[in-house]
């Protein structure tokens, strides 16, 4: 049997993360989530960028207060953290990827 | 040459259409600034700030409620005993409650940020319905959640210039803080209003004050001034004008005792005048006023009554023992009579339900009965700026006042009240020949020619007879002195 990293093999990881327009900390803040993701959720995440410039409604709808946020709709249950994602740690942990110690 | 700068343009006035507010604002808060509203918990920001909303959009300027601490349905079932329907003014596209939840554990934060997401969520509502107003109740619930303060400073500075380029009128409530205004410092960031309310208990008294601790460019009263929340929602209690600019007419009504009307010149004293009654215990006092009251009613006026030492029943009882049936005018409704016990509360919740019942009744006669009840609730001071309130309050409606005053045996002059009122009648026992009797004689009447005389006065079951006197050698006759002179004069001895 082999590794299959958290939640099992065939689990889906749904992520958002919550921009507001292109400004260079969305954009790092995207890059560090993709690194983050192709490290450890390879082949089984997607990412749904959502501009709320664009969309304001889901400001509302999804309490979204702080930009960046990246939010985890599944596997549930939903998480969400705030940041660029800078801090691999922290994203790990607050993902749920690795145990808080 | 000099310079032809245009001069700088005052700062509007946004009316915030709480009654009381307003006029220690100058007019409102400042239009399209921030203004902070600072106090504890309890104190009446939401119902403040609340009010702002829905005052603002019955005159056409929609607003946004940014609810920090309570749910759009908690916001709603709160302030629906006051009357104020939310979900109406949602409904109606007037009114937008954002419930912006706010984690109470510690969010995770994995590097930069801002608080965007909050502005677009502004953003977005103050477009939805074209919204002038905006509230933000309470910000610093952010401070809890997110623990990165200098961030969350630098953001709120951020807030409240974006805010002023919105061009909306905001009110942002904070908590206060531990010999602070507020909590996380608020005050620094806004510059043009700052507001304080507080709750606090004196003498068993609760009492609510709000101050206008700053606002720029705009005279305002630096007082704390009492205020109420009651059934109609939040009422501040000003000091009203000092200026004597009440219309003063020349219309007279009678006094409903005829011969009291002669003592005056003839037909009474001048409406939207002040009248004080004042004696001794037992001199007659209620039914001097009840007896205005009645003549009011019969006149087709409408009367407010406010005892404080009867009830209602007690005194339309007590006043048909002396030929005076009230009951046919609160039947008609033309007599409202509004009875409660003075130490029950406090100054200004009287002085705002005199407002109230005033602004319900629309009467043209005002009985306050006695006003010396209200001696206890606070200092000379209170009790007189008060009074002061009530008489301009009344004037300025041309509201024709009858105060009574109860004064005691052997008492001189009541110096709280009689500088503020135009005619004063004084009731006095005379005690003669082993017989109580009482005299009636008038202290003053402000623009009118009056009788200096004293008078004896005789209730019967036809109401109130004033005596013509007789003076004797020892003074005035009354009574068994009286009928004695007038049988040795018949006798034609």
């Amino acid at each position: 049997m082999t590794d299959t990293g958290p939640g099992g093999a065939d689990e889906r990881w749904e992520l958002r993360l919550y921009v507001a327009g292109e400004t260079p900390r969305s954009v790092a803040a995207l890059a560090n989530l993709r690194k983050i993701c192709e490290e450890h959720l390879a082949g089984k995440y997607s990412i749904d960028v959502i501009d709320l410039l664009e969309r304001p409604q889901l400001a509302r709808g999804e309490q979204i207060i702080a930009i960046p946020t990246l939010e985890r709709r599944l596997p549930e249950p939903v998480r969400k953290i705030i940041g660029d994602l800078s801090n691999t740690e922290r994203v790990l942990i607050g993902l749920d990827l690795r145990p808080e110690r | 040459m000099t310079s032809t700068r245009p001069a700088p343009t005052p700062l509007a006035h946004c009316p915030t259409g709480i009654a009381g507010l307003d006029e220690i604002t100058s007019g409102g808060l400042p239009r399209g600034r921030t203004t902070l509203l600072a106090g504890g918990p309890g104190c009446g920001k939401t119902l403040l700030a609340t009010q702002f909303l829905v005052r603002g959009a019955e005159i056409g300027e929609p607003g946004v409620f940014l609810a920090f601490e309570e749910t759009a349905e908690e916001l709603t079932t709160n302030v629906a005993s006051l009357g104020w329907d939310l979900d109406g003014l949602v409904a109606d596209g007037k009114l937008v409650v954002d419930h912006v939840k706010v984690e109470r554990e510690r969010i995770d934060q994995t590097g930069d940020y801002d608080l965007e997401g909050l502005f677009i969520r502004i953003g977005f509502a103050i477009d939805e319905v074209g919204a002038k107003r905006v509230v933000l109740d309470t910000l610093e619930v952010l401070f809890s959640a997110l623990d990165d303060t200098a961030r969350l400073r630098a953001e709120m500075r951020r807030l409240f210039s974006w805010l002023k380029t919105r061009g909306v009128t905001a009110i942002v409530t904070a908590e206060r803080g531990e010999g602070t205004l507020t909590r996380h410092g608020l005050e620094e960031y806004v510059a043009d209003c700052v507001i304080s309310v507080d709750h606090r208990v004196t003498d068993q008294l609760a009492v609510r004050r709000i101050r206008i601790v700053k606002q720029r460019g705009s005279a305002h009263g630096t007082n704390e001034y009492p205020f109420v929340i009651d059934e109609g929602g939040l009422s501040v209690v000003p000091v009203t004008s000092f200026q004597l600019d009440h219309p003063a007419g020349t219309d007279v009504v009678s006094t409903g005792i005829p011969d009291l009307d002669a003592m005056l010149g003839g037909g009474g004293w001048y409406k939207g005048s002040t009248t004080l009654i004042s004696g001794e215990s037992g001199t007659g006092k209620t039914t001097f006023a009840a007896a205005f009251a009645d003549a009011a009613c019969r006149r087709g006026e409408r009367c407010l009554y406010l005892a404080f030492e009867e009830s209602g029943p007690q005194l339309v009882r007590n006043m048909a023992s002396v030929g005076m049936a009230l009951e046919q005018w609160t039947e008609k409704g033309l007599l409202r009579i509004h009875a409660s016990r003075p130490t029950q509360i406090g100054l200004e919740r009287h002085l705002t339900t005199v407002y109230q019942q005033v602004e319900a009744h629309q009467p043209d006669v005002v009985v306050i009965d006695p006003i010396t009840d209200f001696t206890s609730l606070g200092t000379a001071t209170d009790v007189k700026v008060m009074l002061m309130r009530i008489v301009d309050y009344l004037k300025a409606r041309r509201v024709t006042g009858v105060f009574t005053s109860l004064m005691h045996q052997g008492g001189s002059d009541d110096p709280t009240i009689s500088s503020l009122i135009d005619n004063w009648v004084q009731l006095r026992n005379l005690e003669t020949e082993a017989q109580r009797d009482r005299g009636v004689f008038v202290q003053k009447a402000r623009g009118m020619s009056h009788s200096n005389q004293i008078r004896e006065l005789v209730l019967t079951d036809g109401g109130i007879r004033l005596l013509e006197v007789i003076a004797g050698p020892d003074g005035v006759l009354t009574g068994r002195a009286r009928a004695r002179s007038t049988t040795d004069s018949r006798a034609g001895t």
